[in-house]
Order: C-alpha cells, then structure tokens, then sequence
C-alpha cells in the first residue's frame, strides 16, 4: 500500500485501491465479485449493461466506471440490490432470442451464467421483445447470431482496441440500437477466426461463434460448469 | 418512428433520386477539412443535398475523415433527420406531440395524406415528397405545427393544411408559401412571418426593454473571478431542467488546468411542452451571445459552441446574422472592445432530430461528431468536456440572465423570486388554456396563480415540467414553482378534465421509447416494457398487480439508469400514480379463477387464423377483410 491508496469498503469490508482504479477493479484485486456482462478484463469501460450497479454511499453507481473514493461505504451484496441486477439480466433475456437447450454457448455463456448467479428462477413479468435478425453465415470461419446479442460491445472494443481493426460497431439508437459489422456482411470486412475479438472470451453469449469448433466442450465440462460466474476471482479472497 | 434511421436498406432506392457524384462527397468534407468532429454537419449536407445517407456515401465519408464505415454509419442511424433511404425534395414533419393531437392532428395529417397521396412514414414515387411525424417542435403554444424542409407551418387547421399541401404539389417553394416576398425579408422577419412569439407577460430581467451590451461592458472592468462572485452572489441556477447554480459550474471550469475551454450553450429545447428559448433566441439573440461571451471572459475561454436543435433550423441564419453583426462591432473576435487578449468566437452546431442530445453529454458527443450518447460521469464536462478541455454548458435562458446579472448587479436578481430560487423564469404555458405563450415571472408563483393568468382554471391536470417532469391534479394547483417543490425547466402542458390522462402517459412513454439512446439496458429494453404494460392498461386488460409492477419496473429504470433520461422516464407513470390513482383502478380489472385477463386469445391466434383464412363471425367486426 502506497501512501496515495485510498481506503473504503465493501459490505463493511476494507478495501485498498490505487488512485484512479473504479470500484470495480479494486474489489477484482481483493477478491470481491461485482457482477458484470458489459465490463471485461482488456477491454476499455462501456458502463452500458448495468448489471454492476452497486450503491456507494446510498447512490447507484456503475461500478466498472464509477472512481473508487476514500472512505465511500459500497452495497454490492444485498437483496435490493441483486433484485434490480435481476431484473436487468431478464431485460436481456427479453430484450433477444435466447433459447439456452439449443445454444452453443450455454454453460459458457455469462448471461445465462449471471442468470443462475442472481436466482433468476421466479415466473417472469416481462414480456417478449422476440425481435427478427437475420443469422450472418457468410464468413467462411466465423458467424454471427446477433438474435442472442445483448449489445455489450465487447467485440467493437476488442476489434478497434485490441485487434486495431474495427469489424464491429453500433448502428441506430434506443431498442433499435444493436451491433453491425463494417461492411455488407461480416466476409466484407477484414474479420479473420484468429482475431482477439473472435476469441472464446470477448463475446459474453452466443453471438460469435467459431465455425466448426462448436460444441468441442460437452455439455458439463463447461466454464460455468466448474462454478458460479465469479467464482475465479472470489477464489482469490479465500485463497 | 422513422424507419429508414434504424436499417441501411440493403434494397436501396424505391423512389427516384439523384445520384450523388463522388466528388461532391469529397467537397462537402473538404469544406470541413475532412475531420471528423464535423461529421454531423457533413452528414447534415449530405442529407439537404442528396436526401439521403447511401452507403457509398459512408463510404466516401469515412474515407476523407479517416474513419471506418460503420462509424460514420453509427452517425448516421442515430439521428431522427438523416435518413438511409431516400427522402423526398421535400418533407414534412408533423409534431405528433399528444398537445397536437388533442388540438386536430388526426386531420390535418388525413389532410396531407389524401393531398398528397402517401401515408405517415412514406415517400412519394417520384420523389417528390415525404410524410413523417416527429416529436414535439418547439411550437406547443401553435399547435398543430409541422416542419416543411426548413420552414415551420403553425396552427394548422384542414384548410390550412389543404393549401400547403396543394401549393406544394404546385411546385411552390415553402417559403414562398410562408411569404411570396421571404427573400426580401430579414432573417428576423423570416422567423416571425413563420411563428408567433406569444409572449404573454415580460418580466424585468429578459423580456422587458434590454439595453445592448450593457452587461458585457461591465465585465471588461472585472476580473474573472469577480463576474463568478457576481454570478454566484446572484443565485443563478441552471434553466435548462437540472438547476445547478450556475456561478459554481463556471467557477470549476476556470480552475480546472487547462490549455484551453469551451463555452457551449445548449439550444437543444427538446422537453415536449418547452418553447421559451425559441423565442429568447427569436427577441433576444444579442443577449444570449452577450451571455456567453461574459461567460468565456469568465473561465477563460476562446471559442463556444451554440448547439441549436435541428428543428429550429428556421433559427439558424438569424442567428447567424447576429453573430456577423457583433464581430463587425467588435463584441466578437480577437481583442473583444478593444481589450488586448479578450478572444472569443462561436459557431453554431446544428442538431438532427434527438431529444437526448439536449443532455450535457450527449450534446457534447453530438458537437464532436458522434452518435449523441451521454458520457461516463466523471469526469464531469467542467473538467473534461468537449474534445476533453474543460466545458462549460448552460441553457440558452442561463446565458441570458447572466448577461442582465452583470449589468443590473446581483442582488437585483437576488431579490427577486425566493429562496433557493433567484429572479425570474420564462414559463411556456401550452394545451388547454386562453392563452398559451411566453409567461416571464418570479419563482414562487402557485400554479393556480398561472392557470389563471394562462385562462386555463379549467384544468383537470397539469403537467409541469414536461414528460420528465411532474403530473399534478387539481388538489395540487395549490404547490409553487420553484426548484423546491415543482422544477421545470419551464414547460406548463394545462389538460381539461376531457383529456384521457392514460392516453397521456402512454404517449409520453413512447416519446422515451423513441428518444432514448440506447447505451443502457435500463432505458433502452426497460422502458419498452412499461410502454407495453400502460398499453394493457389502456385496453383495460390489467391486474391489480400490474400497478406493482409499473412501480417496481419504474424503480430499477431510475436507479440503473446511465443519464437524466432513464432516471426521469418512468415519471409520467409515477406522478399519474401518485396523483391520478383511481384512473388506473379504474381500468383494472381482478383476475378470476387466477386466469390473467392480460392474455388475450383473440390476439393469440390471429397469426394461425390469418394463415388458415379462417375468420369469425363473433369477433371480426369486418368480416370481408
Ligand atoms: C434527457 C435530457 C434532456 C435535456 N435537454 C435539455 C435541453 O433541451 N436544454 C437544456 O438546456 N438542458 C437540457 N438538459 C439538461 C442539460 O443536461 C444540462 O443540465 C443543462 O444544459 C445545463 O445548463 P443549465 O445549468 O444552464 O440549465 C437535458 C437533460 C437531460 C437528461
Ligand atoms: S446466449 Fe446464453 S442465454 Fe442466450 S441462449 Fe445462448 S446460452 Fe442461453
Ligand atoms: S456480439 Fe457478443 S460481444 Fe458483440 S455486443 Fe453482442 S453480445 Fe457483446
Ligand atoms: S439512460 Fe437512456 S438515454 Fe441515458 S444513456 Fe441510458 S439509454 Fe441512453
Ligand atoms: S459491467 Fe458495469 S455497466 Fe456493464
Ligand atoms: S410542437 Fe407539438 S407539442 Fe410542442
């Protein structure tokens, strides 16, 4: 601990952060899980999904953009707030298609992973959005299925800042804003399997998937399969 | 909603346009050195000239600007004007506002439609024409009011309508219509032959008699330091909606290390209902300019922006005209009245059709030449604004009163109003009443002292503050206008007792719906569903736990939500809610044998019964079809 730290806790427990970390990496490095689906380890901030929502000091906050202060007292842990990460989780369940028994994501996949981490299990109250997108098959190694896309933007920041290619970007505004790529269709642009925003890790649900490599893991072995969606980094705390 | 901004249509053209050389492309960008901060008005010219966005076009763009297709498509899909399919030579954009709606939309656009032979949202085969309807237009008080290219028509009535639309289809140029002699007019001329500025009551500060530049030249004897103790002493607070003192906001600009600043003025006006700095930027210009100006001696700054909204580009040249007129008189430019080193100059940033770029972020986003999506907070735009220099953002009223401030003193303002809420404030009063218009009073005033002064003792409700603001019922008119009890930005919609107020709400909910941004799950997937569940409410197909739900649902919108908009959007709801509650218990109905009457199999099975040409004689009112 550097004099510059700052102190301030988490559910009554003491954390260190470096100045200018968020919340969110300074809870990463003690072992405390905030849940996520937007934010992701490489990549830029975007603040969009909301699903970090935490309380500081009585405020909602973004804890993946929001600046860790001294002395702030922050709720991650608690009923209401994992009701309304909940209902934002279900939001992106309707806000798609997502089918989970035919999906070559599930057991990878975070949105359903976030799903069992907040008991999602109640009947819901939401209705279906039930859009219509056409599934993107033309790149010979790679294609995209933006029905199951909840508009992170982990590939447009993964393309331009990791990859320095920009395959991916936003078009259009409010529920119809969703993902595009830079060209007619994806073998228009420059998009190659072994692109990092290609990768395993970057696409948080089954939008981009690797032609033939589907399905490789079996059902059970998969990343959630081993625990619940955090459990690497609160593996940390205990460890 | 127009279509044609949310999909690049891979079909491409339905109607006859021009086609678009390149090198008309590449001069358009070249007159904006090709960078990339321009892009809207790029895109904006592109839009004038060639009526649409094509993807050659993108293209062309993203290749003089250095940036990639898709980006320059994220611009050009956000913005409500610019369009990916072609447009007509000319457009016509109905306010669809629910005040024009309850003042005869429904037949003045029958009117447009039959005359010009296409529906809501079509273009003409021959490219002549397109029909579109667009959110609130900043003419409330002369509703039905509608965009003609970059005229403004108001107080349209059928036979009104019927004229434009044949004089139209004659050929005639709209401004013509608006005046066969509006190229003799002065652009101030232009604005008034087009709209009224109903002021209805001047008070002191902005609408009475305004001496020129008086402000501005007290300045020059104070330090910068002195005209933020001046406008903080005075007890300023935004006008814009947020009413953060104005004085502090300036003075964390100028401390705020940096190579440079900016002053912005946001002209945005995009809360339905809000029409007061149509008419400051129609009869007080000067003022305005006067006020950013004093503000960029202030904190330091050399250049500003005036973000004016696209449909107030009938505005623009006038503006435009004052701007010219001060830097021959030496009150804009290098050495500002002689003072050594006192620069500064501005442009004005035209908007293209979203409410959400009247944010703070977002309109700074929109200046840059990026979809207008709220920033991350902090940094706060005093610190880290436009082009990342520390930005200084104030409403078009704010500027105003600043101006008046250093040249009357601040306790002058200090003493008007009460406490907590300095000096006056332009209310523009819409709907149901005598006299809509421009009302320039002290804070304080109840609202039943305003209804009675609008003529509108008749109302049933009265929405202050816009669709983000509050719903109040007559056992309220007694609560006052201040930043403490009801805070507008200074929008008053007056309803009767006729007025359906869930009709209201659920068209104040599809404003967010379309209004929204998108960057965040709360507002942009949230308030869809809160849209839907007033619907069923509408069709008296809710439950008694629906109330809960709309509570519920609402609560995680405004606490997850990314900006002001998301945090307030569930407000027509909840203030209805709250003050109107037996409109919605009336339309409940409890559910029986736990079946929900939400579900309704008419609706059900209709897509299998249109498949099976199968019709009922029981529920198909009109069995031919
Ligand atoms: C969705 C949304 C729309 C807004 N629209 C406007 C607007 O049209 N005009 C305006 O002055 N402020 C608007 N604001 C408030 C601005 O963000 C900002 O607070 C204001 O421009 C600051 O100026 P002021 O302090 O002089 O009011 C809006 C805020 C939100 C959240
Ligand atoms: S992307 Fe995830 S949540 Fe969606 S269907 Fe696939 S496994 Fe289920
Ligand atoms: S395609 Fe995947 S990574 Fe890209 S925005 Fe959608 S969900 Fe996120
Ligand atoms: S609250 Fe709405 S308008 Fe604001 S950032 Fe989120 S989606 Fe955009
Ligand atoms: S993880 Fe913070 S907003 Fe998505
Ligand atoms: S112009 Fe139609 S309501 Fe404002």
């Amino acid at each position: 601990m550097s004099d510059q730290d700052i102190t301030f806790t988490i559910d009554g427990v003491e954390i260190t952060a470096k100045p200018g970390q968020t919340i969110m990496e300074a809870a990463d490095e003690a072992g405390i899980y905030i849940p996520r689906l937007c934010d992701h380890e490489g990549l830029r901030h975007q603040g969009g999904c909301r699903v970090c929502t935490v309380k500081a000091n009585g405020r909602s906050v973004a804890a993946c953009t929001q600046p860790a202060a001294a002395g702030i007292a922050v709720e991650n842990e608690n009923t209401h707030v994992n009701k309304m990460r909940r209902d934002l989780v279900e939001m992106l369940f309707h806000e798609g298609n997502h089918l989970c028994p035919i999906c070559e994501a599930s057991g990878n996949c975070e949105l359903q992973a976030m799903a069992y981490r907040l008991e999602m299990v109640d009947p819901t109250r939401f209705p279906y959005l039930e859009p219509c997108r056409a599934v993107d098959a033309s790149h010979p190694d790679i294609a995209l299925d933006t029905n199951r896309c909840i508009s992170c933007g982990r590939c447009i920041r993964a393309s331009k800042d990791v990859d320095g290619k920009g395959v991916f970007g936003y078009v259009g505004r409010g529920i119809h804003r969703r993902v595009a790529v830079n060209g007619e269709d994806l073998a228009h642009t420059d998009a190659d399997a072994a692109d990092h925003a290609m990768s395993d890790e970057v696409c948080p649900v089954g939008c981009i998937i690797r032609k033939r490599v589907g399905f490789v893991t079996p059902i059970g072995e998969r990343e959630f399969d081993k625990g619940l969606i955090g459990y690497e980094i609160e593996g940390k705390r205990r460890g | 909603m127009s279509t044609a901004a949310q999909s690049g249509d891979p079909a491409g053209p339905t109607v006859s346009v021009p086609s678009i050389p390149e090198e008309q492309i590449v001069a358009i960008c070249e007159t904006y050195a090709n960078d990339r901060h321009r892009m809207l008005d790029i895109l904006r010219e592109v839009q004038d000239r060639f009526r649409w966005i094509s993807p050659k076009v993108m293209e062309t763009v993203a290749r003089q600007t250095g940036l990639s297709r898709i980006e320059v498509e994220g611009v050009a899909s956000f913005y409500s004007f610019l369009s990916q399919t072609p447009k007509g030579r000319v457009t016509i954009r109905l306010c669809d506002d629910i005040v024009d709606r309850f003042a005869g939309l429904a037949e003045v656009a029958g009117i447009f439609e039959q005359e010009l032979g296409i529906g809501m949202g079509e273009t003409s085969g021959d490219g002549a024409f397109s029909l579109e309807y667009t959110p609130c237009i900043g003419l409330c008080d002369q509703a039905p009011a509608a965009m003609v290219n970059d005229v403004v028509v108001t107080s349209l009535t059928p036979e009104r309508a019927r004229q434009w639309a044949q004089a139209l289809k004659a050929g005639t140029p709209p401004e013509e219509i608006v005046s066969e002699r509006f190229s003799e007019l002065t652009p101030h001329a232009r604005a008034t032959e087009q709209v009224e500025n109903n002021i209805r009551h001047a008070g002191a500060v902005l609408l009475g008699p305004v001496p020129d530049s008086a402000g501005l030249k007290k300045a020059l004897d104070m330090a910068p330091a002195q005209i933020i103790d001046t406008i903080e002493a005075s007890g300023l607070r935004g006008c814009g909606g947020a009413g953060f003192t104005t004085g502090r906001k300036w003075r964390f600009a100028a401390s705020e290390p940096a190579e440079k600043r900016y002053v912005l003025c946001n002209a945005d006006e995009g809360e339905p209902g809000t029409f007061k700095d149509r008419v400051l930027l129609t009869e007080r210009p000067h003022l305005l300019v006067e006020g950013m100006t004093i503000a960029a001696r202030a904190v330091g700054a050399r250049e500003g922006i005036i973000y004016l909204r696209g449909e107030y580009v009938y505005l623009r040249e006038l503006i435009e005209e004052v701007l010219a007129d001060r830097r021959a008189r030496g009150l804009l430019g290098a050495n500002i009245l002689g003072i050594d080193g006192f620069d500064f100059d501005l442009r004005v940033q035209m908007g293209a059709g979203a409410y959400i770029c009247g944010e703070e972020g977002a309109l700074i986003s929109s200046c840059e030449g990026l979809p207008g999506e709220p920033k991350t907070r902090p940094p706060f735009p005093v610190n880290r604004g436009y082009l990342g220099f520390p930005t200084v953002v104030n409403n078009v009223e704010t500027f105003c009163h600043a101006a008046r401030i250093l040249d009357r003193g601040a306790q002058w303002f200090f003493d008007m109003g009460e406490e907590g809420s300095h000096g006056t404030k332009l209310f523009s009063v819409s709907g149901d009443c005598l006299n809509p218009g421009i009302y320039e009073l002290p804070y304080g005033l109840e609202v039943r002292e305003l209804l009675e002064m609008v003529g509108g003792e008749d109302a049933a409700a009265v929405q202050v503050g816009g669709p983000s603001g509050t719903m109040i019922a007559r056992d309220s008119f007694h609560r006052r206008l201040t930043f403490d009890d009801l805070a507008t930005g200074g929008a008053v919609i007056v309803f009767s007792g006729e007025r359906n107020v869930l009709e209201i709400v659920e068209y104040y909910m599809s404003f967010f719906v379309h209004e929204s941004c998108g960057y965040c799950t709360p507002c942009r997937v949230g308030n869809v569903f809160l849209q839907k569940a007033i619907g069923k409410f509408r069709k008296g197909l809710a439950n008694p736990e629906d109330i809960d739900y709309l509570k519920d649902l609402s609560g995680t919108i405004i606490e997850t939500s990314r900006c002001g908009l998301g945090m307030t959007s569930p407000n027509p709801i909840l203030t209805t809610l709250e003050n109107f509650p037996l409109v919605y218990s009336a339309m409940v109905k409890p559910s029986k044998d736990r079946i929900r009457a939400t579900f309704d199999i008419q609706s059900a099975i209709e897509g299998a019964r249109k498949l099976a040409k199968r019709r009922s004689y029981i529920y198909d009112r009109d069995f031919s079809k």
